[in-house]
């Protein structure tokens, strides 16, 4: 079977990868291109540890076949800090100790993420609302709608 | 498996002429929960999502044609198309989460099948069409008439969707779209059911379309609900009659997620509670 050769941009980087017709960009991410901060809790769309944002809008990783990533800008959590300057969101959840054993953190801080670019200002009911498709059985969620609140405040003061 | 990503209607169309094992992809999100699964084992994946004419909303004799890969979130966002069609858009929006919405379709939602597809009975409440293109060029067709079982439609050999149509929404029309689920998101509905009214200066219901879904194979458009309606002032009265007759209707069947009795029972209530939702925007109350 021949291997599709994609040309893609992943966190600002223009990135080439080669890939088969069935594998899902959560596959080539951890895969072949070493990315392991997006994870696989289903595989099916439910439990939202494999987000990442594709032009723009947010997606399981796991319902995406790599081979739809040609041209595309993808953002991965692996984007997110800056070296060891971390993203307020990834902050906020350290002091909130919003994970526990961290398996839905990346997913969660994607999203929140995207969230928050498109409306600073959320009410508690649209973060839940905005997460729901971002399981986790550690936390109970509450300290992580907290922290994603907090955030936003934070940013918005600093804005 | 090989991967096509088509730029035309007409290169989409040969491609799935050629190979009767090919499968369109649109979000996928259907598709590769399925192909994952080992349930089916296309050999090729068409991607639409490269054929500009499907990416977008228009608006078209005042109506709105929205492209067969336009995910729920961009409709979601396009604040005229809901000011027209809420119920429709609410439908397409209850469709899985954030990450879903960013890829499920319109399209796929109908084409998969599926009898608890949430978008479906929006859609045929609102009296859309699918415009279908294949070997002998397009068609339009009633969304009601494309889904022909569970996972069965009607297409035939090298057609797909190419957009849905919602019609110039009337003066005094209003519609609206429920599901009942177990939990607030994420789940499948045991119950939908899209309401459409139109209200003559009078105030009086002169059209409606009532649409109920999870309830059969396919979707029903039932005449008996809508006469319930059409004449009457959408009354408490006319809406235990809409309410009684959705429960006649209803065609379930018993799983883990309700009982036939249940499912008849909410199937009344949803039919009531749409109803006055398409009511009050009818009326510009909401
Ligand atoms: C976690 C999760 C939650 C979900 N929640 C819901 C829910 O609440 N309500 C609900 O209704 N659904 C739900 N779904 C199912 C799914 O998201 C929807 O049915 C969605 O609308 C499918 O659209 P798609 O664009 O992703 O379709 P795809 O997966 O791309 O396609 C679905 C099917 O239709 C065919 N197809 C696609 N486009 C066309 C076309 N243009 N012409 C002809 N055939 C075509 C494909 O070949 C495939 O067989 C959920 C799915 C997941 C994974
Ligand atoms: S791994 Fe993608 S949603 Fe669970
Ligand atoms: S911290 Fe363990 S699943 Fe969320």
């Amino acid at each position: 079977m021949s291997q599709i050769h994609i040309t893609t941009t992943i966190n600002g980087d223009e990135t080439e990868y080669l890939c088969e017709a069935d594998e899902t960009l959560l596959d080539v991410l951890r895969d072949h291109l070493d990315m392991t901060g997006s994870k696989e809790g289903c595989g099916t769309g439910d439990c939202g540890a494999c987000s990442v944002v594709v032009d723009g809008r947010l997606v399981c990783s796991c319902l995406m076949l790599a081979a739809e990533a040609e041209g595309r800008a993808i953002e991965t959590i692996e984007g997110m800090g800056q070296g060891d300057q971390l993203h307020p969101l990834q902050q906020k959840f350290l002091e909130h100790a919003a994970l526990q054993c961290g398996i839905c953190t990346p997913g969660i801080l994607v999203a929140a993420k995207n969230l928050l670019e498109r409306n600073p200002n959320p009410s508690e009911e649209e973060v839940r609302y905005w997460l729901a498709g971002n399981l986790c059985r550690c936390t109970g969620y509450d300290k992580i709608i907290r922290a994603v609140m907090d955030t936003a405040a934070d940013m918005r003061g600093a804005a | 498996m090989r991967f096509e990503t088509p730029t035309s209607v007409d290169q989409a169309v040969a491609l799935l002429a050629a190979d009767p094992e090919a499968r369109l992809l649109a979000g996928g999100t259907d598709l590769l929960v399925r192909l994952r699964a080992g349930n089916i084992a296309p050999s090729t994946i068409i991607d639409i999502k490269r054929i500009a004419e499907m990416t977008v909303i228009s608006q078209e004799d005042g109506g709105w044609r929205i492209g067969a890969a336009v995910p729920s979130a961009e409709m979601n966002e396009h604040a005229a198309l809901k000011a027209d069609w809420p119920g429709v858009v609410e439908s397409a929006d209850l469709i899985g989460s954030t990450q879903i919405q960013g890829r499920a379709t319109l399209a796929g939602n109908l084409c998969n099948a599926s009898p608890a597809a949430d978008s479906v009975p929006a859609m045929v409440a609102a009296g859309a069409t699918a415009r279908i293109a294949g070997p002998d060029g397009t068609r339009d067709v009633a969304v009601e008439d494309i889904p022909t079982g569970v996972g069965k439609t009607s297409l035939g050999k090298g057609e797909l969707v190419t957009s849905i149509h919602l019609p110039p929404k009337p003066a005094r029309s209003g519609d609206a779209y429920l599901r009942f689920i177990p939990r607030t998101e994420m789940d499948i509905a045991v119950v939908g059911c899209g309401i459409y009214v139109t209200l003559d200066d009078q105030g009086k219901i002169s059209d409606a379309r009532v649409a109920l879904g999870a309830v059969a194979p396919t979707v029903i458009l039932s005449q008996s609900c809508a006469d319930t309606l059409i004449g009457t002032a959408g009354d408490d009265a006319a809406l235990d009659a809409l309410a009684a007759a959705a429960s006649a209707e209803a065609k379930p069947i018993d799983d883990k997620r309700g009982t036939i009795a249940f499912r008849k029972d909410v199937a009344g209530v949803l039919a009531k509670r749409a109803a006055r939702i398409a009511l009050a925007r009818a009326r510009g109350d909401s």
